[in-house]
């Protein structure tokens, strides 16, 4: 297995798909001659040409629907929206073309596209570059969401989403695309649904998505060095569907539940799984499940009321002591 | 075009004429539920472009006023009724209704309801094409009012700046909704507006099929030369209200008088008497042929077609089955 950090995982996918199938394209902001404002198609317009890797104007509806379009004829686009953000502005084509056009044409046609979008907040980029919106597109029946937290996840989720004849939105994170991990030196397709147990533990369980499952991870290491608590951490990485039984089954183990979200609370993943534990296993909680969640602010530019408007690890360990009552 | 080919559009304007009329008439009765945007007045615009084109084979993509664009592609006007009533047997299976008439087999990709929506899934319609490098073409209908949405500007510059073969299909028919093209629009004639994306356009009467169809075969015959997009502006009129819940009150009685003077299936069927191609008693056979076959054939279709199963509510959501969900291990 070799070592890559995420934005290569992520360039590894496409290359591999635009090699595998000649109606696999991608587009979006600078990604062909300046090569991706991540690097995240570096090196794929000298290799693939710019009727395959497609520097698109400023127009996110406009591209994000001419993706649209071409996948209704077999082509697969690998859409790239430079910042979630902009993601506000092709959420027209997103939820009312792809994710609708299966069902409101009774089967007919599909709308195998990808969309990626580094989503979260970085550093004092301020309220419109920094908004987290996993909780938004999460919610549309349609369209598949998920989000890699490893560079593993990051190339095998692509991958098969590339793949997938449903559209797929992908999550990605501004400060992940230089994080390092394993990936397997051969082909490897992530399946798009499910979640994964990423640290076993008795005692609590910690679900975590994208870079939330780190700060779970950093918060179970904690918990058990310090006090004696063993934390089983759940890497959501897919939003849309969630995986409702392997939820439950975790709780069933752990009997609480802390759920680790670097979005505001407000009808985001955390109440959902809250709502998922309610429905599937209420009697085996001891405990009320709680959230950590950011701040319901925009997210401001001054360093340190950022950091403040976000949650962290010691946020997540405290969460878990006033569930033991400590 | 002949004297055979004049008759035969002549009865697909009526058929698309008395066709809306029914489909008003089903409204009433409510049998046909939801919005329901009718077309007469409009008539010469769909059959005279897609005349000139291939329809079938070229992929026609429009707004939600769009039975007749579907039926002109080929879709089987029984089917386009029994969506409309909605049922199994529909053209989307009764999960679309009247905005969502999808006949993919006949390369009609279907009726959306946002306005403007259209372009840019034209100009992608149009990437894939020239992409897989077929000779087939994109043909995008929507009225004057959805040029003041963004896609218009974002799709119209994708589609010259990438030299996409796509046709967009101006239906000018004077009014978004209530309000009057002038009240809305800075610049009234929209073939004007395209010349800020260095698009050839051209402006025509769109009452008159013959003028319809001949600036559509220039149109068509650009297109498919690969030399890039073009923009044709039908100016035209609805003879109804928006839709089925518009009560038409803002529009002036003598306006519409002046229209209904230039009907245009009034304007070629007296052409054709004219020309000593068509009797009075012809056109009345065909007039009557054509409410015949509605009430025979396309009402007790739809009539008699079953509801779709309430067990299939969640089907067509996400693809059956799809291997690549589990990472492509089964």
């Amino acid at each position: 297995m070799a070592e890559l950090m995420y934005w290569e995982a992520v360039r590894r996918a496409h290359d591999e798909e635009m090699a595998h199938d000649p109606l696999v394209i991608c587009m979006g902001e600078d990604i062909g001659v300046a090569g991706g404002t991540y690097k995240a198609t570096k090196g794929l317009y000298e290799k693939y040409g710019p009727d395959r890797v497609i520097d698109t104007p400023i127009s996110e509806n406009g591209f994000t629907g001419l993706g649209i379009g071409a996948s209704f004829l077999g082509v697969r686009p690998i859409i790239e929206i430079m910042s979630v953000n902009f993601a506000w502005l092709a959420m027209d084509q997103i939820f009312n073309t792809a994710a609708k056009v299966r069902y409101m044409s009774g089967g007919q046609l599909e709308a195998p596209i990808v969309v990626r979008s580094p989503g979260g907040t970085a550093h004092q980029l301020g309220a419109q570059h920094s908004a987290r919106m996993e909780k938004v597109f999460m919610g549309v029946a349609g369209l598949r969401v998920v989000t890699p937290s490893t560079p593993k996840q990051a190339y095998g989720l692509l991958k098969s989403a590339v793949r997938c004849a449903d559209p797929v939105f992908i999550n990605e994170h501004e400060l992940m695309y230089n994080l390092k991990g394993e990936v397997p030196d051969g082909e490897y397709f992530h399946p798009l649904e499910g979640s994964e147990v990423v640290r076993e533990g008795r005692d609590v369980t910690l679900f975590g998505y994208n870079i939330s499952v780190h700060w779970a991870l950093q918060a179970a290491g904690v918990l058990s060095r310090e006090h004696g608590i063993e934390a089983e951490v759940v890497d959501l990485f897919a939003l849309n569907p969630l995986d409702r039984a392997g939820i439950a089954a975790s709780v069933a183990r752990t009997h609480r539940a802390v759920i680790v979200e670097e979005a505001e609370p407000a009808v985001g993943v955390g109440s959902e799984v809250m709502a998922i534990l309610n429905e599937e296993c209420f009697f085996e909680l001891d405990a009320a499940p709680l959230r950590v969640s950011a701040v319901n602010v925009p997210i401001p530019y001054n360093r340190s009321l950022e950091k403040a408007a976000l949650p962290t690890a010691r946020d997540v360990v405290e969460a878990v002591l006033a569930q033991f009552s400590r | 075009m002949d004297a055979a080919d004049k008759k035969r559009l002549l009865r697909e304007m009526l058929y698309a004429r008395r066709f809306e009329e029914r489909c008003y008439e089903a409204y009433v009765e409510r049998k046909i539920g939801g919005f329901l945007h009718l077309y007469p007045g409009q008539e010469a615009c769909a059959i005279g472009v897609l005349e000139a084109a291939r329809p079938g084979r070229d992929y026609v993509i429009t707004g939600y006023r769009d039975h007749v664009h579907a039926i002109k592609c080929g879709a089987d006007p029984r089917e386009v009724m029994a969506e409309l009533f909605g049922k199994e047997t529909g053209s989307s299976k009764g999960r679309g209704g009247s905005m969502h008439i999808f006949d993919v087999k006949h390369r009609f990709m279907g009726g959306y309801a946002l306005v403007g929506g259209p372009f840019p899934l034209a100009a992608g319609i149009a990437k894939a094409l020239k992409l897989k490098g077929e000779e087939e073409i994109a043909i995008c209908f929507l009225g004057d009012a959805a040029n003041n949405q963004g896609t218009f500007h974002e799709a119209l510059n994708m589609a010259s700046l990438w030299q996409l073969p796509v046709l967009y299909v101006c239906e000018n028919n004077l009014y978004g909704i209530g309000t009057r093209i002038d009240r809305s629009t800075a610049v009234v004639e929209q073939y004007k507006r395209v010349c800020g994306y260095d698009i050839p356009a051209a402006q025509v009467d769109g009452q008159d099929i013959e003028k319809v169809y001949a600036a559509a075969r220039e149109a068509v015959a650009h297109v498919r030369s690969g030399k890039g997009p073009y923009f044709l502006e039908l100016l035209t009129y609805r003879y109804r209200g928006h839709s089925m819940s518009d009560s038409n009150a803002y529009r002036a009685k003598e306006e519409e008088r002046q229209w209904s003077k230039r009907d245009p299936i009034i304007m070629l069927r007296d052409r054709l008497i004219e020309a000593g191609q068509l009797s009075a008693e012809e056109y009345r056979e065909m007039d009557t042929g054509i409410l015949e076959e509605i009430e025979q054939e396309v009402i007790p279709f739809a009539e008699r077609s079953p509801e779709p199963k309430v067990e299939e509510l969640e089907r067509y959501v996400l693809a059956d089955n799809d291997p690549w969900v589990h990472g492509g291990a089964r």
